[in-house]
This record gives structure tokens, C-alpha cells and sequence, in this order.
């Protein structure tokens, strides 16, 4: 139960990890505007106006047009990488009437009915998922 | 006085609100995981203490990215449900206890855990779906409730070290509250669970049964994992439990399970939960009153 001795380590150790983004405050600070556009859909003005016109709503935000066309596009794993929070990003499923579950399977490599299945049996196993570097 | 008399961890999925909202929870899908709390219920009904200190993390709902407080307090009146984007929950308002609040608040402060106080805000599912799991769907909450809310969204999240330590600071405080009261304290979130990315979907009951079994008993070792072990074991999401040890540090030297329950799949979770009282609540003494002690000035 060692863990990292410097923030340097720590924070290096997070990019080992198959498939995941973890929430770090580079990416908070990347994510920024993106979140808090994403937070403004918790008011029902605002998720009835985004649905309106989302790319006039989207302009009114201080977003990179590659932010814009990822949420455009419902790209989760891009919007990910440019800093979005997955928690942040759930409004926009409940904007969008879509369960959590559905729109966390879109960032696998399997529809939905795949991904539902995987959970019913008992989820992913964690071999050979927990560290590039170390292949276990 | 008032003293510490049982800790409970749950997850606090929020599939779990809405299944109990829409009166799912005998389906044959979400059954399996509401039958695993009847045990709870009724214990509670029978231990029912006069304010729950409920360890919990907000969503999104409540704090935005404007502030991120690591460890923040409710010393407010009441809280209403977060409408989290689907409308708020059909549930009671939460009834806070804000003399015992902010006798906390002050005795973790002057303890040198640093506290944001916070008088007003909307509670997620975070903290109502514990409640729920727990209490069902009475008109009215049975007891009243002090959130504390925990940052494990933006990392670094708090040490599982630091959450423990927290947890028997909060023991100290409950004990020097002159009025009689039970208090119980609460940890929820987790277990395995990842959210986003390429690997959603992780559960690792191997190892969350692992954190389950660390729960009980005079062993520490919970308290010593580090993050990148909860990511990588136990998903992105995972690390949540690290609001199980606020709980079982508050508990004291060694506890005794009274019920445990362990269920895969709740959605994209691994649903967890335990009852805990303690059989030595004896804490660390705090020598510290403003950081005057030895090992505070060397």
C-alpha cells in the first residue's frame, strides 16, 4: 500500500491507467468554461433554450470551436479529453433524456444492449486494465 | 454528552432514487439490492439516533466549479433536494441541527481540519438516496441530518488518511457537545465504479470486499491506500470510498459488523454497504487547540 512520494509521481501515475481520464486540475482548469456551460443546464430555461438552438446557446460560452463541435456531436470521450467532468457532462444526458448508463456505454467500445449486458454479469474485471506499464 | 453509537456505509447510486421513487424497488432488478437494506431498516427503527452526521459528496448539483471545498459542513436549518436536471426528488426537505453543526465546525477548526462552513445549499443524491435506502419514504426525515460533503470529483481528492483522522476529530467534537444526544455517523459513495472512458463499467467485488472486511475489527490499514490504488482497483469513481473511513475513523480503536451486504450490478455500480458500532470508540486525544502542542511547533 505504497503510494507515490512526490506530486510529480503522483500526479504521472494517473496517465498509466487504460482507458480513463482522471480529473486533474489540468484538466478542471482545460475544462473550465466547458463545465460550467454544462452546469447551466441544471435550469429548465436553459436546457429549453440549448434544445432550441444548441450552437447559438454554445456561442454564448467561452468555448474552442472543438468544445462546441464535440458537444455538438455528443463526442464524450473528446469532451474528456478537453477537460469536461463526467458529473458536470451528466446534464447534458438529462438534457438529452438519456439514462447515465446509456450515455457512459457511448465511451466504450460497445452499444448499449453490450455494455447493459457486461454490467448484468458482474461489470468489466479489472485485469489487465489497471497499468499500462506494468500489462496486468 | 453526546456519543457516538453506530456508522453506516452505503453507496448512493442515483438509479436507486428513482427506482424508489417510482415504486421499482420490488422489480426483480432492483429487489436483490433493497432486500439488503431490510436488515438496516429495521435495525435503525429500533436504534434510530437524533442526528445522523452524513458523509457524502455533491455532484455537481449544490457546488459548482466555481469552489471546490475539500471538506465542507452544513451548519444550516434545512436543505431541500437538488434538481439535478430531471426535477427535484419527491422527498422531505432535510432537517439540519445547527447547534451540533457548528459545535463541529468550531472543534474541527480549532482541531486544525480546516472546515468550509456552509449555511445554505441543495442537497443531490449524493445524500438523499442514502436516506432512502435507509428510511424509505416516510413524509418526514426521522432524525435530523448534518451533511458533510466531501471533494472527490477534482483531485487530488483528500488522503484516506486525512479522512480517517477527520472522522475521529469528528468523535472528539460529538463528545464535547454538552447536550444529550445518539449521533451516528454515515459514509457513502462507491464501491468500484468508473463512469467515463474507454474502461466504464470496472467492478472489482474482489477487492471491494477486501475494504469491506478492513472496515471491521482494531485494524487501520484501510487508511493507507493510496489513490492511484482506488483508480486503478476500483475504477474513477471509486475513489468515494475514501468517505467510508471519515465514518470508520469517527467509530474509534475496533468496531463490530452488525450487518453487511454486497450486490453487482446497480447500473454502472457495485453496490456496498455496511452497519458498524463501535466496541472500543476510544480516539486519539487531541492536544491541539489552535496548533499549540509540541509536535505542532517542531
Amino acid at each position: 500500500m505504497s503510494g507515490p512520494k512526490d506530486i510529480h509521481t503522483y500526479l504521472a501515475e494517473f496517465d498509466d491507467i487504460p482507458g480513463t481520464r482522471v480529473f486533474t486540475a489540468a484538466r478542471a482548469r482545460k475544462g473550465y468554461h466547458l463545465n460550467q456551460f454544462a452546469m447551466s443546464l441544471m435550469k429548465a430555461e436553459n436546457r429549453d433554450r440549448f434544445r432550441a438552438d444548441e450552437k447559438a446557446y454554445l456561442d454564448e460560452w467561452k468555448l474552442s470551436d472543438e468544445v462546441k463541435a464535440a458537444v455538438l456531436a455528443r463526442d464524450y470521450n473528446a469532451l474528456l479529453d478537453l477537460g469536461g467532468n463526467v458529473y458536470f457532462l451528466s446534464k447534458l444526458f438529462s438534457t438529452d433524456g438519456i439514462s447515465f448508463a446509456e450515455a457512459v456505454s457511448t465511451m466504450t467500445d460497445m452499444d448499449f444492449p453490450a455494455y447493459r449486458e457486461m454490467m448484468n454479469r458482474g461489470g468489466r474485471s479489472p485485469e489487465g486494465l489497471r497499468s499500462i506499464r506494468e500489462k496486468r | 454528552m453526546a456519543r457516538i453509537t453506530a456508522g453506516i456505509a452505503t453507496s448512493h447510486v442515483p438509479l436507486l432514487g428513482v427506482a424508489a421513487d417510482q415504486g421499482k424497488s420490488g422489480d426483480e432488478y432492483f429487489s436483490p439490492i433493497f432486500a439488503g437494506y431490510e436488515w438496516s431498516r429495521e435495525w435503525l427503527a429500533e436504534n434510530l439516533p437524533d442526528v445522523i452526521v452524513l458523509v457524502y459528496n455533491d455532484h455537481a448539483s449544490a457546488f459548482d466549479m466555481k469552489i471546490i471545498p475539500t471538506f465542507a459542513i452544513g451548519c444550516g436549518e434545512s436543505y431541500a433536494p437538488a434538481d439535478e436536471g430531471w426535477g427535484p426528488r419527491p422527498v422531505p426537505d432535510v432537517e439540519g441541527h445547527p447547534d451540533l453543526a457548528w459545535h463541529i465546525a468550531q472543534s474541527l477548526i480549532l482541531d486544525e481540519f480546516d472546515m468550509t462552513i456552509i449555511n445554505e445549499m441543495d442537497v443531490d443524491h449524493g445524500l438523499t438516496v442514502p436516506l432512502t435506502m435507509l428510511f424509505g419514504a416516510p413524509d418526514k426525515w426521522p432524525c435530523k441530518v448534518i451533511p458533510l460533503a466531501v471533494n472527490v470529483v477534482t483531485y487530488p481528492p483528500p488522503s484516506g488518511n486525512r479522512c480517517w483522522a477527520l472522522g475521529e476529530a469528528i468523535a472528539r467534537a460529538v463528545d464535547s457537545f454538552p447536550e444529550d444526544l445518539d449521533v451516528q455517523v454515515w459514509g457513502t459513495g462507491g464501491m468500484s465504479h468508473q463512469l467515463q472512458g474507454p474502461r466504464a463499467g470496472l467492478i472489482n467485488p474482489e477487492w471491494d470486499n477486501m475494504f469491506l472486511d478492513g472496515l471491521v475489527g482494531d485494524t487501520d490499514k484501510l487508511r493507507h491506500i493510496p489513490h492511484i490504488e482506488y483508480l486503478r482497483e476500483t475504477g474513477s469513481e471509486g475513489i468515494e470510498m475514501v468517505m467510508w473511513l471519515i465514518m470508520r475513523g469517527a467509530l474509534g480503536r475496533e468496531t463490530r459488523a452488525l450487518h453487511r451486504h454486497y450486490h453487482v450490478p446497480c447500473s454502472n455500480t457495485a453496490i456496498g454497504h455496511i452497519v458498524l458500532e463501535p466496541v472500543d470508540g476510544t480516539v486519539p486525544p487531541s492536544t491541539t487547540i489552535e496548533g499549540n502542542n509540541s509536535a505542532a511547533k517542531a
